[in-house]
């Protein structure tokens, strides 16, 4: 039977030699071969430390026995955690280089372990088992966060590469066209849809040409963004007229069944533009020769 | 997954309607939803949070804010001690209305939301919950 | 009690719907409007909803009504200013807003209802008023 007397006494012992733990700990990072001087300066690293070091005996104090770090205990830690490996994403750290921050701290606090136990295998034992736990934890927790941290600057990258690649072209005053290339995903087309739509705001336009020349082929996802872009843009008040409608998918599109009897389709930019005058009341007249 | 925040609200009033969807805004909004996605779900509970006044003979909105690994969302339950709808599936078949208008608001949330969820029993009552994930 | 402003522009009435609405003070303004129509004997209605965030089944229904009811009284109504993200939400709901004309701004919906003012002009056979 276990004495109850087992709780860990981690917690205390890094309270009572905290800054020489911090000394030996940026002591280690700093001579790691995975340090990367170039990218963050030793004072960032020295406060980081020390606030991890600061938030760790927090959470032990709640948490004597250092097991769960999902409970609440270690909600400040977490955070700092994930903000820590967030920036060093962005910062440019591989991910190896950012657990190194928390796995330097082992042989340190082991170092500060023996000292205090020496007398005491068997507790020795005990608690260095349950360093390496935590330790581990939060390393791997740190790495998974990064993870995250990395996809959110891919997201924003592809985004932003999404916003480049949609230009809405004002045709003619009160006539917009959006030439669609290449395979329109779910997606892109979500973000090309909705940027047309404001810029048929911006520009008061009332009649804006969707060619999908440039678009190899359709799909049923594709066809439904289209169709609800264009009712929507009939709801506001603009109409619109999909052009560049290729044999292939005008087939496709009547084998998937989509409904187009209520939209204007013409098999060319010019044509559709020539409705589109028509419709906005102008034309254009070839100007005469003044001799 | 955790529930980051938490609010429920009830609904006695077309003013309790209004300010159900400034705080479902106001939640969408903290959750980082897209412009299109925020307006999707405050519709959707503006529908539903109706539904609650006028055939539930009022209720309850409970507004959570939910993170799970992967992405962050919005979780809108609403309950009344009304009731409750006798047949689901004609209610949530596209433009059924009975004489107040039920039906497009129910079929109308479900196609704005991500996840939808319906409890009812005649006699007894409404529970619905819409979730929209950013 | 609290009421949308109803402004009279010659031939039209315009309202400019600012506020998030109670479901009540929406049917107010129904009927304030076809009130309004009937005793000003106006040829037609703009409604400015560029400051509407959501638009639900019951504002959409109220727009619907009014559109219908104008028509009654031999006025055209016209809906402008519909956001994008309000419009995409419509489509998504399965709301068509049947019956009712929308333009994009003030000055296109004002072209609109004069544009269909004369046309009724014609129609009617009547002259000058």
């Amino acid at each position: 039977m276990k004495p109850k007397e087992d709780k860990s006494r981690i917690s205390e012992m890094i309270t009572r030699n905290e800054s020489d733990l911090l000394a030996d700990w940026i002591r280690e990072q700093l001579a790691a071969t995975t340090l990367r001087s170039d990218l963050m300066k030793e004072s960032e690293l020295r406060e980081q430390s020390r606030r991890f070091l600061d938030l760790m005996v927090r959470a032990a104090s709640q948490q004597p026995n250092l097991d769960n770090i999902n409970s609440p205990a270690w909600g400040e830690t977490r955070e700092f955690l994930s903000g820590v490996s967030r920036s060093r994403a962005h910062q440019g750290f591989s991910p190896a280089e950012t657990a190194t921050f928390i796995f330097s701290l082992k042989q340190p606090l082991f170092t500060l372990l023996r000292q205090e136990l020496e007398g005491d295998p068997k507790r020795l034992a005990d608690e260095m088992w349950v360093a390496t736990a935590i330790l581990d934890k939060l390393g791997l927790y740190t790495a998974e966060a990064y993870q995250k941290g990395r996809e959110e600057v891919i997201a924003r990258q592809q985004q932003e590469l999404l916003e480049l690649s949609t230009p809405v072209v004002v045709l003619w005053e009160g006539i917009l066209a959006l030439p669609l290339i290449g395979t329109l995903d779910s997606a892109r087309t979500q973000v090309v849809m909705e940027s047309l739509l404001e810029k048929i705001v911006e520009t008061g336009a009332g009649i804006a040409i969707i060619d999908i020349t440039g678009v190899p082929t359709v799909d049923t996802l594709v066809a439904q963004h289209l169709l609800k872009t264009i009712s929507a843009a009939r709801l506001m008040g603009a109409d619109c007229i999909i052009s560049g409608i290729r044999p292939q998918i005008a087939q496709t599109i009547v084998h998937l069944g989509v409904n187009l009897t209520d939209v204007i389709t013409k098999s060319s930019l010019a044509d559709a533009f020539a409705v589109a005058l028509r419709r906005a009341k102008m034309a254009i007249t070839r100007a005469e020769n003044h001799g | 997954m955790a529930v980051v925040k938490d609010e429920t609200m009830s609904i006695r009033s077309s003013e309790d309607v209004v300010r159900v969807r400034q705080v479902a805004r106001e939640l969408a909004i903290a959750q980082g939803l897209s412009l299109v996605d925020q307006t999707k779900i405050v519709t959707a509970a503006s529908e539903l949070a109706r539904n609650t006044l006028d055939h539930g003979g009022g209720g309850t909105v409970r507004l959570e804010a939910i993170n799970s690994d992967a992405r962050r969302g919005v979780r809108l339950t609403f309950e009344d001690h009304g009731p409750g709808i006798p047949d689901v599936e004609l209610a949530l078949k596209d433009g059924y209305t009975t004489a107040g208008g039920l039906g497009l608001g129910l079929s109308g949330a479900k196609r704005l939301s991500n996840e939808f969820e319906i409890f009812t029993r005649v006699g007894e009552g409404t529970r619905v919950t819409i979730t929209r994930w950013k | 009690m609290e009421r949308i402003p109803i402004l009279k522009m010659g031939d039209y009435l315009l309202v400019t719907i600012q506020v998030d609405m109670h479901d009540r003070l929406a049917l107010t303004l129904q009927d304030d409007l076809t009130e309004g129509i009937a005793r000003t004997r106006a040829r037609g209605v703009l409604i400015d909803i560029s400051s509407l965030e959501i638009v639900d089944s019951f504002i959409g229904r109220m727009l619907g009504n009014i559109a219908a009811m104008s028509r009654v009284l031999d006025a055209e109504t016209v809906v402008v200013g519909m956001r994008p993200a309000v419009a995409i939400t419509l489509v998504e709901l399965g709301l068509s807003l049947p019956g009712v004309r929308t333009a994009l701004n003030v000055e296109q919906g004002m072209s609109l209802l004069q544009l269909a003012a004369a046309e009724q002009e014609n129609f009617n056979g009547r002259g000058e008023r």
